[in-house]
């Protein structure tokens, strides 16, 4: 199938890009790490202190850093006219979309995942909430990446799209945001975090059935008004 | 002869100005359609309207001789659309940028892609990334779909710009080249082609008399 080949030189094109620019990979990261060790310094040393804080500095932190690329998902493709041609290629809309999705979890998400115990040692979390906080970061990033997609999807043909997406986006985010620290506080205080890891999982697959759509749709929308 | 696409009494308003209104046409097999018009006169915005990228629009736009806005997957998949952006990635090389440019039609080989570059005067730039090549140079990358894809309508947005004489000339042979094979062609150019197929549909004749007085 033509749009199957479409969707995977898309996906290679957009990695591709990421690795040669570069800014879109090392700019969150950059940000998740340098928030999370300035913490430490500004709160208080103290590792029962730190363990406290730990669960809510690190989601917050991961939902900030995830937020900084979101607004170039399509910005750099709507100025030099690949939106465009996307859009009027045999490829539906929603694939474009998912292949950006894909590309800024891969891009952005990921790495925060793989450098957050690193982290989380510093802020003495303890050694049992790992595993809960790798598998929140891997289900609730990628719900940001899908609900972000839209968000910029919509902003995408304004001048200060920079301003609007973070507030159009970030009420979406709180849910992500409450079970992910829910569940690592559970963790914390001995508690079955289960309930808090199956609602993250189901808003994941709430937003990958319907995110897809929606960001084509607002494409659409905002390539009507350009 | 078959009519690909036809418009048919197209009235088109931008930011509360009328643009145009009346415009009837069609796009046929064999033929090459030159759009012209004083900057500003919607040319743009007409191809935009066509491709569904702008839904305000009064009048009827067919496809096929079915209305387009239910044909619009099998519109796509007969159209090579490129715009007066040539969505060239920059960070890309010249290679890579046909890959995916072309990727949602069907597989092309790397031998193919040479042989497309070396038709526009690209040999040897492959694998050169497009930052480094000059405007016309980029122009040219895109224009090598031309030679890649294999479909019937092409929709071109002033393809001409930033490319040499000799570019020009070349560009003009595959147009066509293509009509003379059964394509059909639209395009926006101030330039005056060498071409026997072309038919001129100028906008300025369906522009409102006394441009705010609309």
């Amino acid at each position: 199938m033509p749009a199957d080949l479409g969707f995977f030189a898309l996906l290679s094109r957009d990695i591709k890009l990421a690795f040669r620019q570069k800014s879109d990979i090392i700019n969150p990261l950059m940000f998740f790490v340098m928030v999370i060790t300035l913490f430490p310094l500004g709160v208080s040393p103290d590792p029962n202190e730190l363990a406290a804080i730990a669960p809510g500095i690190i989601w917050v932190a991961a939902l900030l850093a995830s937020m900084l690329s979101m607004e170039n998902m399509f910005r750099s493709d709507f100025e030099d006219g690949s939106l465009e041609r996307m859009l009027v290629s045999p490829m539906p809309g929603f694939l474009i979309a998912i292949a950006k999705v894909v590309t800024h979890f891969l891009v952005t998400g990921l790495p925060l995942v793989f450098i957050a115990p690193v982290l989380a040692y510093m802020l003495s979390l303890p050694s049992e909430a790992y595993g809960v906080m790798v598998i929140s970061l891997l289900l609730g990033l990628p719900t940001l990446s899908l609900v972000g997609a839209i968000g910029s999807a919509l902003t995408v043909g304004l001048k200060r799209g920079a301003l609007l997406l973070p507030l159009l986006v970030i009420p979406f985010f709180i849910p992500v945001l409450i079970f992910g620290t829910g569940a690592l506080q559970g963790v914390i205080m001995e508690q079955p975090v289960t309930g808090q890891l199956s609602l993250m999982a189901a808003l994941l697959l709430f937003s990958l059935a319907s995110a897809p759509f929606a960001c084509s749709a607002s494409l659409k929308i905002s390539m009507g008004n350009g | 002869m078959t009519d690909y696409l036809s418009v048919d009494n197209l009235l088109i308003e931008r930011d509360d100005r009328l643009l145009f209104k009346g415009l009837t046409f069609s796009v046929s097999a064999g033929k090459v359609l030159q759009l012209v018009g004083r900057n500003g006169s919607g040319k743009t915005s007409l191809i935009r309207t066509l491709l569904g990228l702008m839904p305000d629009f009064e009048g009827d736009l067919c496809w096929k001789g079915k209305p387009l806005h239910q044909e619009r997957d099998d519109f796509f998949s007969h159209l090579l659309y490129i715009g007066h952006k040539a969505s060239i990635k920059s960070a890309l090389t010249a290679t890579e940028n046909l890959e995916w440019l072309t990727a949602a039609y069907r597989k092309v080989t790397y031998f193919e892609i040479e042989q497309a570059l070396e038709k526009v005067g690209l040999r040897g730039y492959e694998d050169v990334e497009c930052h480094s090549m000059s405007a016309g140079q980029n122009r040219r990358v895109a224009l090598a779909q031309l030679y890649l894809l294999d479909l019937p309508v092409w929709i071109l947005d002033e393809p001409f710009t930033a490319i040499d004489l000799a570019g020009v000339e070349q560009l003009e042979a595959r147009i066509a080249e293509h009509a003379e094979q059964g394509g059909a062609i639209l395009l926006t150019t101030h330039h005056v082609m060498n071409i026997d197929a072309v038919t001129k549909v100028n906008l300025d004749e369906f522009a409102p008399r006394g441009r705010n007085a609309s």
